[in-house]
């Protein structure tokens, strides 16, 4: 039991590239904390300067309240997932569970019932005999899961661990990880790339761009209200439309002419944004009051079976607008998207979000 | 298989056949002429099968001492020649393990000039420096000595680039899963290193062991008491150039004697030696 956190973190590496370049979060007790965002966006250094891994070039990281920067990743009680599970190839699952125990001096009898265990926890009790190459990639998930629960350490660290799965394992392995993260209530850091991953994992959502965060929340609630066009165009899939603006602040125009015809309420927006399921295709051409209306053509349909999304050139861009069931319209129509007022996002030069 | 039919089975065995008799009867005519008395060796033609003397050579030259090397026996010369090259081997293997570890896995100021410094001393063969290195052999009193034999020879730079170059294949995050399970330098070597790298030590082992089996220049010049050669060194010893000096029966005994322990590591270590070639799994 414990809480992890992070103080302005900085990372700056030899070279004088900054990865992380001034990161705080406060991840309270059991919960569970995804960093998300692209490539290079440096959530895996971050994750690994929690581990001890990596130094930490300023800042403070603490766990349950002490400060660990000088300390060795052993003696912070972590463990640790990694992306390519990093079991040891020359021992059966039972020692690669029992390895960690063993090097911390743990009393024989004790490293074998909680190996057995945990085994049986992960269903794992008839592979105990096994060697890491003999296993599939969802097994070998799973011993690298328990090589971190057998220890009961204080704080887990995911890095990427579901990235080497199918998509079908992947979304079984998510579903595990979120119940036994809840039922061993370890607090726990979660690194990922997959946006879905993030959203259905999360008690706490930080998203990462360039070293820094970008937003910090619960995950809805970063779905609903994104903080900045990064954010709004990374989460979600597909991710938000997004329009640019000209014009005047109370009279917005899009960028091939068409008038909005109402606008943000405070300060002047130079992008408007809404998310493919908040918007829907009519062929009526009546006014719609409060709405955002956007002639369009279609250009492409991609039904998936419970939805379909049309791909349309509007506003000068191409957005993507999400109908459920099957689409009546077909690639070269005209038609027009109706995207409420209440359901628009607007951003301003710095990419932030304004209301 | 491609050809099936008999001819072409006929024809390919008659090669494989024809090869293994080329390579196989030096020895075999060694093995001949090693049963048969001096005197039947020295009246040409020599028999095509062997003689009545096997024990008699075999027992004379391992446990007698043969004359023209100062009496000291064959079994003398197998121990002499065994510990140098268990001595070297295992030493080698020690030494660019350890060193190969050191510039893998630890970050310290000039590890990449000590990697350039070792590597550069492949380019030296051992022939260059021969005498300077004699030279601190004697000055140290090692002629003579196991020490001797062994330690000028025992830095090996084609050795720690093997292992740096399996070291490097280990995935980072193993190296750092074991940190996290607690696991120190020493620990990390012991448990995780040294079984993955079995295979590698294995291979090694064999190619280095004959190679000390069969060094002839550096003990030739080391050791200068009879009972302190290596076999290869007596077996040149033994033959003289007036013919009738050469104790050829028991020449030919101590050339057979000397191939058997290197044929032995082999056929022992094989199946280490090939899965260390082949195998990559990590």
């Amino acid at each position: 039991m414990a809480t992890v956190d992070l103080k302005d973190v900085k990372k700056v590496y030899p070279g004088g590239v900054e990865a992380v370049k001034g990161v705080s979060i406060a991840i309270p007790d059991r919960e569970l904390c995804v960093l998300v965002g692209p490539s290079g966006c440096g959530k895996s250094t971050l994750l690994r300067m929690i581990a001890g891994l990596e130094a930490i070039s300023a800042g403070i990281v603490a766990i349950d309240g002490k400060v660990v920067n000088a300390i060795g990743p052993t003696e912070r009680d972590i463990a640790m997932v990694f992306q390519n599970y990093a079991l040891y190839p020359h021992m059966k699952v039972y020692d690669n569970m029992a390895y960690g125990l063993r090097n911390r001096g743990t009393p024989k009898d004790e490293i074998d019932s909680r190996v057995r265990s945990t085994a049986k926890v992960l269903e794992l009790s008839a592979l105990l005999d096994r060697r890491p190459r003999e296993l599939s990639g969802g097994q070998r998930q799973r011993v690298a899961m328990g090589r971190a629960i057998v220890r009961n350490p204080k704080v887990f660290l995911f890095d990427e661990p579901l990235s080497n799965l199918d998509a079908k394992l992947r979304g079984q392995m998510r579903v595990e990880i979120k119940n036994l993260q809840r039922t061993l209530g370890v607090t726990s850091v979660y690194v990922t790339h997959d946006q879905l991953e993030a959203m259905t994992l999360a008690d706490i959502l930080v998203v990462m761009n360039a070293g820094l965060v970008e937003q910090t929340g619960a995950p809805l609630d970063v779905y609903e209200k994104p903080a900045s066009i990064f954010v709004a165009s990374f989460i979600g899939a597909p991710p938000m439309n997004l329009l640019a603006l000209t014009g005047s602040f109370s009279g917005p125009v899009l960028a091939d002419g068409t008038a909005i015809g109402f606008a943000a309420r405070e300060t002047p927006a130079v992008t408007l944004g809404f998310r493919p399921e908040d918007a829907d295709v009519t062929f009526n051409a009546e006014a719609l009051a409060g709405a955002l209306v956007l002639p369009a053509t279609v250009e492409a349909v991609e039904p998936v079976g419970a939805e379909s999304f049309l791909h349309c050139a509007a506003g000068g861009s191409r957005i993507v607008v999400r109908v459920s069931g099957r689409a009546a319209a077909k690639p070269g129509d005209q038609l027009r998207v109706v995207a409420k007022a209440e359901k628009l996002h607007w951003f301003d030069q710095a990419g932030k979000r304004v209301d | 298989m491609i050809g099936q039919s008999p001819l072409r089975t006929f024809i390919a065995h008659a090669v494989l056949i024809l090869g293994i008799l080329i390579v196989a009867f030096p020895i075999y005519y060694t093995f001949v002429a090693s049963t048969h008395t001096l005197q039947t060796i020295l009246r040409p033609p020599l028999p095509l099968l062997p003689g009545g003397q096997l024990w008699n050579n075999y027992s004379e030259a391992l446990f007698g001492g043969i004359g023209r090397i100062g009496g000291v026996s064959v079994g003398q010369l197998l121990l002499n020649t065994t510990v140098m090259a268990l001595g070297l081997a295992v030493g080698k293997i020690f030494i660019s393990i350890l060193s190969a570890y050191a510039i893998v896995f630890f970050r310290f100021p000039l590890r990449m000039t000590f990697f350039w410094l070792i590597f550069i001393t492949l380019m030296l063969p051992v022939e260059v420096r021969i005498l300077p290195t004699y030279k601190v052999m004697v000055d140290l009193g090692m002629i003579d000595t196991y020490a001797g034999l062994i330690i000028p020879l025992i830095a090996s730079a084609t050795a720690t680039l093997l292992f740096r170059q399996f070291f490097m294949t280990i995935p980072g995050e193993l190296v750092e899963a074991a940190r996290v399970d607690g696991a120190g330098p020493w620990r990390f070597f012991f448990d995780i290193l040294l079984p993955l790298s079995r295979t590698n030590i294995a291979a090694l082992f064999v190619i280095l062991f004959i190679y000390g089996w069969t060094q002839y220049l550096w003990p030739l010049l080391v050791t200068n008491s009879n009972d302190m050669n290596t076999i290869v060194i007596a077996l040149r010893k033994m033959v003289s150039f007036a013919d009738a000096d050469t104790e050829w029966h028991l020449v030919m005994v101590t050339a057979m004697l000397a191939i058997v322990p290197p044929i032995l590591v082999v056929v022992l270590m094989q199946r280490w030696f090939v899965r260390g070639l082949v195998e990559s799994e990590k």
